[in-house]
């Protein structure tokens, strides 16, 4: 099943087409667009968490000299968001503010020393009201509403029930409940928020230029919110430095750009700064799990109940999607054969959460790979039994509607077990050090597209002309992951032509189709398929036109190494250009469409709800971590980690050992440092020096087997590779903690702290425990 | 509410970037990092935080590692400053240059020339970097993409390259 295809040689890979603009420094990122004669923007913020506002004056704000533009709430009534069910937010506040930091006002100066001084002249007066802080707090009784439709400040409630849950209950064996919390987390993508915009005046045409990984959705935000036609308005992504999430939805930021740029009549850079590219945040939010499993002495899985709470913060953002995917998700890896899940998506006075790598999914699998550990513990079960016994096998549909079409898992967990030595090592470590398992999964884009329009999930174009270039457009945000490479190399080996033969250019709203953006892993599958249909038609045009000029019938006709010849070992054959001259003649130049859709019966269940989650392939991945754990300071040390995961089809195996290793690494992160703290509403975490993301000096070796399943549906087979192995690690290592000293953690992450506070309570219960055997 | 005047006066910086002298007009309170990418124009040079954080803005001074938004320009007056586009040598890529492509050493790309700045300060000094040296000269340098692995993968091929 998992062999790579027999006739092609161990592939390497190749590097990223782009690799070397960004090596040599000559790529250029938004901020590093010519600016030279740009206003400069900057946002006032929210001082409060909670309030209504009382008064608003900008007057001063607008009198000084350098000031081109003042913009406020006023001048923008639109609401927006990325779901069209939940677009409950503005660009600038208006009426009230939810959280500090908000948007208020924006001003452009012509210089940055200007715009700052303006702020501070702006009068702004709120009536404050109760904040919430934690779910808990935002759900009592008595708290005022943040938005006045939303009951107990619970943005969305759901509740699916699959199977009989009782009855899985009562064929249980053993049944547990666990109750696990992990902390809010951020992308930390490595380059800050920047945006240029350009209004013209003249012609009412704005050009925008921004961090974004779904240019689509930006440039519909900015046509509803600026309620301007969308032929007016060009979205351009430039390089981007690092997305994970934090770029999937549209920021406020990038519609106040465009709000300044047309106050001013011209062109306006916005450029973050750290602080508040934290409290612009959208990412993983505070999660409260409750799980609770049934499981037979085999380790089979009888029944799941899972209650997930999530601290939303101020605004819906993708908050509905979230909520659903973390239900969704606890299926599509195990046979579950009852579930019942509740969740509850609760606004807090706090950052809007969103989407990161693993959107949805990281939490909830977090929590389940810990129980399957601790009952399988319970049990006397090894932990590669207790997964294996509940393996899915292939193809299948879950009780929730989801289709899996190809799954690698069973190898992946072999290949785990050897590369670690499992076998040979567990339960002979030394004392402080720790091996720990856990699985994972990830959609390879939703089957079903937020904006729902029959249009189809992809397309991408591709142009031949007289030089024998073939250009490929595509809408596809590359935004480090490499899609524009992947993108070639579809492109390439479907018409066996050289991989420098293809150039592609991407992300410009001007010259590109139309692109979903890059979120959910869908690029590689959706964005690849299209590519390759593009590339098909293409060659259908090509092997005709070679066919005429060698006088043969097309179907005989083969291109191999960039040579058209009559069948194999013919004598009669075409080069390349050659052959593009041919096709030519009459028509000109070539340009041909390729398009991907997702069918219906990919889109999940019927139920409320069920088409997320919905994909046509998941990856599998399964990881083994090895940690140290010294008593004394509770530090973690990570030695080593060995990680397999099963994309369909390793299009680019280079870069899908990239991101495998970066996913990893990112779990990691949220494992044992990463955690937004805020006091009274104010981050005290917004530094990449009290964000604690790892460091090289604390990052472990990553081992990486790809697992070929080659999914039915993937382009060549291939799957996603980006997010499913994310997952993996936060439980993987709180298991290995547990091998290592024995005490198993219910709160991500785990800093030193928590270990030192957890040793030394289990010392006094030793103490105690003794004091008390000796009383007579 | 008076403002005092900005700091706008400025004084002559003599400066060998990238091999080449230059004299430049520069406000005593303006960053290396913007004299850079401002005024010189060479953006290959990223600020990715607020200050000291996150060692994208890595350059080179007299061949030792400074962040350069924490250095005043003018502190560099008669210094050799080197930058990720001083590296590449009549058009061919440096050996840091060539592996980090090569071995995708670079995802986003975004910490990735302070990434090399740093590295290419720590082989001038260690032809021979053992992966604990490499940790250590790196440790200021965030990246969130790669996990570090492919990062020391590139400087140890980098070193084998060099003779």
């Amino acid at each position: 099943m998992t062999a790579i295809d027999g006739e092609r040689p161990k592939r390497r890979g190749v590097p990223l087409i782009d690799g070397i603009e960004k090596v040599t420094g000559r790529a250029r990122y938004t901020a590093d667009l010519d600016h030279a004669n740009a206003l400069v923007g900057r946002i006032f913020r929210s001082p409060v968490s909670h309030g209504e506002i009382r008064r608003l004056d900008v007057t001063k704000a607008r009198e000084l000299d350098g000031v081109i533009a003042v913009v406020t709430g006023a001048d923008c009534p639109h609401s927006y968001g990325v779901l069209p069910v939940a677009m409950n937010e503005y660009p600038l506040a208006r009426e009230r503010v939810r959280y500090r930091g908000e948007p208020v006002a924006a001003v452009a100066a012509i210089d940055a020393a200007t715009a700052q001084r303006a702020l501070d002249l702006i009068e702004f007066e709120v009536r404050e009201l109760p904040a919430y802080y934690s779910s808990a707090a935002a759900r009592a009784d008595d708290a005022v509403l943040l938005h006045s439709d939303k009951l107990g400040n619970v943005e969305r409630e759901v509740h699916h029930t699959f199977g009989d849950v009782a009855a899985g209950f009562g064929a249980a064996d053993l049944v547990r409940e666990f109750r696990i919390s992990c902390a809010e987390v951020n992308h930390a993508q490595i380059e800050p928020h920047a945006v240029l915009a350009a209004f013209d005046p003249a012609t009412q045409h704005l050009t925008v230029q921004s961090v974004t990984q779904v240019g689509y959705y930006l440039q519909l935000m900015l046509g509803r919110c600026l309620n301007m036609d969308l032929s007016r308005i060009r979205v351009i992504k430039p390089f981007v430095g690092g997305g994970f999430g934090a770029r999937v939805e549209v920021l406020n930021f990038e519609i106040i750009a465009a709000l300044l740029a047309r106050a001013a009549a011209g062109t306006v850079v916005m450029q973050l700064t750290r602080e508040e590219n934290f409290l612009t945040h959208r990412a993983r939010p505070q999660t409260d799990v409750m799980l609770k499993l049934g499981m037979r002495r085999n380790g089979q899985i009888t029944a799941c109940a899972c209650e997930v709470v999530q601290r939303g913060g101020a605004y819906a953002g993708y908050g509905i999607i979230t909520i659903l995917y973390a239900g969704a998700l606890l299926q599509g890896i195990y046979a579950v054969p009852a579930l019942k899940y509740d969740g509850y998506r609760i606004y807090a006075n706090l950052p809007p959460c969103g989407a990161m790598r693993g959107h949805g999914s990281v939490d909830v699998r977090h929590a389940f790979e810990c129980a399957l550990d601790r009952m399988a513990r319970e049990l006397g079960l090894d932990p590669f039994a207790v997964r294996r016994v509940n393996l899915l096998h292939a193809p299948t549909v879950t009780m929730n509607g989801l289709m899996v079409n190809s799954c690698g898992l069973s190898e992946c967990l072999d290949r785990v077990e050897q590369a670690s030595n499992w076998r040979a090592r567990i339960g002979r470590l030394p004392p402080g050090k720790g091996l720990g398992i856990a699985c994972s999964h990830y959609v390879s884009g939703a089957a079903k597209p937020i904006h729902w329009t029959g249009e189809p999930h992809a397309a991408v174009n591709l142009k031949v002309d007289f030089d024998g270039g073939i250009t490929a457009f595509t809408g596809a945000a590359d935004i480090g992951q490499g899609s524009s490479t992947m993108v070639a190399i579809a492109v390439s080996e479907t018409l066996g032509v050289s991989l420098d033969r293809v150039r592609v250019v991407a992300g410009d709203s001007a010259i590109t189709p139309k692109d979903n953006g890059a979120y959910s892993s869908r690029i590689t599958f959706m964005v690849g398929n299209a590519a390759i249909d593009a590339a098909r038609h293409l060659k259908a045009i090509l092997v005709e036109a070679a066919a005429r000029k060698l006088e043969a019938k097309p179907e005989d006709i083969e291109c191999v190494g960039e040579q058209f010849s009559v069948g194999s070992g013919s004598q009669a054959s075409l080069p390349f250009a050659d052959v593009v001259k041919a096709a030519l003649v009459g028509g000109g130049v070539i340009n041909v469409k390729g398009t991907f859709t997702c069918p219906p019966e990919a889109q999940g269940g019927k139920h409320r709800g069920g088409a997320v989650g919905s994909t046509m392939g998941f990856s599998y991945a399964a990881q083994v971590v090895e940690v140290t754990v010294d008593e004394a300071t509770g530090a973690i040390a990570v030695d080593r980690v060995w990680s397999a995961l099963d994309c369909g089809h390793a299009i680019n195996p280079l870069a899908v050992e990239g991101q495998i290793q970066g996913s990893v690494w990112m779990g990691m992160g949220q494992a044992l440092s990463e955690e937004t703290r805020y006091l009274d509403g104010l981050p005290a975490h917004a530094s990449l020096l009290e964000y604690r993301v790892p460091t090289i000096a604390e990052s472990p070796p990553i081992d990486v087997q790809i697992v070929e399943s080659h999914d039915p549906n993937g382009p060549f087979g291939a799957k996603e590779a980006s997010e499913g192995a994310l997952a993996g690690f936060p439980p993987a290592l709180v298991n290995a903690v547990a091998n290592a000293i024995g005490i198993d953690f219910d709160e991500l992450p785990v800093t030193p702290d928590r270990v030192v506070q957890a040793l030394v309570e289990r010392r006094r219960r030793v103490r105690v425990g003794a004091l008390q055997r000796q009383a007579p | 509410m008076t403002y005092p005047e900005p700091a706008s006066r400025k004084r002559l910086l003599r400066v060998k970037l990238n091999g080449r002298w230059r004299e430049d007009a520069v406000a005593e309170n303006q960053l290396l990092v913007d004299y850079l990418r401002e005024v010189a124009g060479l953006t290959g040079t990223k600020t990715g935080c607020d200050g000291g954080e996150c060692g994208a803005c890595t350059v080179l001074a007299d061949s030792e590692p400074v962040p350069s938004c924490l250095t005043l320009a003018l502190r560099c007056e008669g210094r050799s400053i080197e930058t990720i586009e001083g590296l590449t040598m009549q058009g061919q890529l440096h050996p840091l240059q060539r592996t980090f492509h090569e071995k995708l050493g670079t995802q986003c790309g975004f910490c990735t020339p302070g990434m090399i700045m740093a590295a290419e300060a720590l082989l001038r000094r260690n032809s021979r970097p053992s992966e604990e040296d490499i940790k250590a000269a790196l440790s200021g340098n965030l990246c969130r993409c790669t996990g570090y692995v492919k990062i020391i993968e590139s400087v140890q091929a980098a070193a084998e390259m060099t003779p």
